[in-house]
């Protein structure tokens, strides 16, 4: 069985969540290999091989780590040149579009991104999108080079496979234009407590109509162990920062149940959540358009409603 | 300073958006088009950099006919020029044909003064893709240094600040480099009434395929380097149960998730 590259998706080691979905879904379509770049592999491991990874390639951090995407795009490129896999597994992130572009271009592959099904076809892996905000699916699949395809998270439930994983340490050249573009600062955001916004079973979102006071969408959000997401114009107007944004330009989040509090709908608000497997909404506005989507929608004041469900919970809970 | 703007015209997001049965592409005729709101920030961006220093700000786009507006629509808000590649041909286009067509149109302007930036949106609101800029950038050559909420040129080099998931991180790249603004970056200005009239005598260049020396066989659907096998309107969500608050509404909220065992 041919192999399929997955890049590995983790911060010093700490493998994220997608990452398993990937190996997942690489099962279906041929012999799992991951991708490491970057220190902390130690961590790693464990996690890897639990998942399925028949194969680990891996390559260090100096040459790769302080540059933007370029570097991890010629790491793969020349992993993919080597082992002609059958498709190359990438999270949809923003940096892991950008490796994907730059990968298609340098192999000459076709290259489908935010993909939130992968199926095995006649002709190499068959993809489901979600597109127009979340008002179409699109069937795709990749007719030139080798299937380059980035992947949403949450598009299917992990599952392990237990291998011990053959790994192999890969010396790579990184072209020096390669790493024109160095990173130099990180300045990391402060750790809230509450689940990644990408990857939580739950998400409790608030809206212009917390009129910038999130302490009870935060205080339902932590009695139901959920996320803390935002509309733009909660953002815009300085209440909550940028990286907890759902929506067209912020997160596309996908989970189990999306509550949105003080929130009107707006198409671009919806194109980060449409696709939420429940949704219920607290809007103060009968004719919202938000109310067109909910499976449960209370018509009522978020400042009411909120606190009494908050506590109702903690009591349910007991 | 010379800056090129790569802008997108792209089907109102308020519109009815939706595919042609025939070959699965993007239909653009029954709804309105417009430039891409998401390249209203790069032109912005531009036209503050050439403000604070010198220089000119030109506008590109790969387009059908009615492309010209988005060219149009910048040039109101003050760029100083336009090229518009238009050509059958591109009907259907993929990511990486249109970065093919946009980096050869880049070295064709580039011909009479190197461009210092070039600069893109982050997405364009109907692909949602993200993916064009960093194809331009392996194309070009060029460092890459992407979804900037903010830039600063100083001394030959760019340095832009990127909000990521798990941070915050300065970037730097020697110019001439690629930058992709997000919408966190500026405020785009509205034409004004002396920007609209101005437009009126900037000048938009049309280029065709042969122009830049690119073969038509390389660029659209046909040459497309993925397939659409098929599309599907989702079927619109049900409306679930509405209540109205009486002073019982989080407990009837929580009732509903208790039964979908959310709680
Ligand atoms: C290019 C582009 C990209 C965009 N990207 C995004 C994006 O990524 N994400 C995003 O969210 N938006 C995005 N937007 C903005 C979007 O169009 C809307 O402006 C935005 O989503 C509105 O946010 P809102 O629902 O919080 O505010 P509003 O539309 O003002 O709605 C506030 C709602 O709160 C309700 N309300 C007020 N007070 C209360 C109360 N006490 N209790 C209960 N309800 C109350 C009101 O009835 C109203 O429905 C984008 C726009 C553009 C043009």
């Amino acid at each position: 069985m041919a192999e399929v590259l997955v890049l590995v998706d983790h911060v010093d080691g700490a493998v994220r969540k997608t990452t398993n979905e990937l190996l997942t879904l690489a099962r279906r379509l041929g012999e799992p290999s991951a991708v490491f770049i970057g220190d902390g592999y130690d961590a790693a491991a464990d996690t890897l091989g639990r998942f399925g990874a028949q194969k680990v390639y891996k390559i260090a951090g100096a040459d790769v780590e302080g540059y933007l995407v370029a570097p991890k795009a010629e790491v793969l490129a020349q992993l993919v040149e080597r082992t002609q896999p059958a498709a190359v597994l990438i999270g949809s992130s923003a940096e892991g579009k950008e490796i994907a572009a730059r990968l298609a271009i340098k192999t000459n592959s076709g290259l489908i991104t935010d993909a939130v099904d992968v199926q095995p076809g006649e002709g190499g892996p068959q993809t489901t999108q979600s597109v127009f905000a979340g008002g179409f699916t699109v069937q795709a699949y990749v007719s030139k080079g080798t299937p380059i395809i980035t992947v949403k998270p949450n598009s299917a439930s992990p599952e392990e496979a237990p291998a011990s994983p053959a790994v192999e340490d890969v010396d790579v050249t990184i072209s020096d234009a390669a790493k024109s573009a160095r990173i130099v600062e990180t300045k990391p955001r402060e750790k809230t407590g509450r689940p990644d916004l990408n990857e939580a079973a739950i998400v409790v979102s608030g809206g212009r109509g917390t009129s910038g006071d999130f302490s009870p969408v935060e205080a339902f959000a932590d009695a139901l162990g959920a996320a803390v997401g935002a509309s733009r114009a909660a953002v815009d107007a300085g209440w909550y920062p940028h990286s907890n944004q759902v929506g067209q330009t912020g997160k596309q989040v996908s989970p189990q149940l999306y509550v949105a509090a003080g929130i009107s709908g707006a198409i671009q608000h919806r194109a980060g959540m449409q696709t939420s497997k429940t949704i219920v909404a607290i809007n103060k506005d009968s004719e919202a358009p938000i109310f067109e989507l909910v499976d449960f929608g209370v018509v009522g004041d978020l400042f009411q409603v909120l606190p009494q469900a908050t506590e109702k919970i903690i009591q349910t809970k007991g | 300073m010379k800056i090129v703007v790569c802008v997108k015209y792209v089907p109102d997001a308020q519109g009815e958006r939706t595919f042609n049965a025939s070959d699965n592409t993007t239909d653009r005729t029954g709804v309105d088009g417009l430039l891409s709101e998401l390249d209203e920030y790069a032109v912005e961006e531009a036209l503050k950099i050439v403000e604070a220093s010198e220089g000119e700000v030109v506008v590109l786009t790969m387009g059908p006919e009615d492309a010209e507006q988005a060219i149009r629509k910048s040039l109101q808000m003050g760029a100083h020029s336009g090229v518009h590649i238009l050509d059958d041909a591109l009907h259907g286009s993929d990511a990486p044909a249109t970065s093919l067509v946009l980096a050869k149109a880049i070295e064709k302007i580039n011909a009479d003064g190197q461009a210092d930036l070039v600069i893109t949106g982050m997405a364009s609101t109907d692909g949602t893709m993200s993916v064009v800029p960093a194809m331009l950038a392996e194309r070009l050559g060029l460092p890459q240094v992407t979804m900037a909420s903010e830039v600063k040129l100083e001394d030959g080099s760019v340095t832009i600040r990127r909000d990521g998931d798990v941070s915050t991180e300065t970037i730097t790249a020697p110019v001439p480099a690629l930058v992709s603004v997000t919408d966190q970056i500026n405020e785009p200005r509205y034409p004004s009434f002396k920007g609209i009239m101005a437009a009126k005598k900037k000048p938009v260049q049309t280029w065709s395929l042969a122009d830049l020396g690119v073969d038509a066989g390389e660029v659209g659907l046909d040459a497309a380097w993925t397939k659409v096998d098929s599309f599907a309107q989702r079927p619109p969500r049900q409306q679930g149960e509405i209540v109205t608050d009486e002073g019982d509404g989080g407990q009837k909220l929580v009732e509903f998730l208790v039964s979908r065992k959310f709680v």
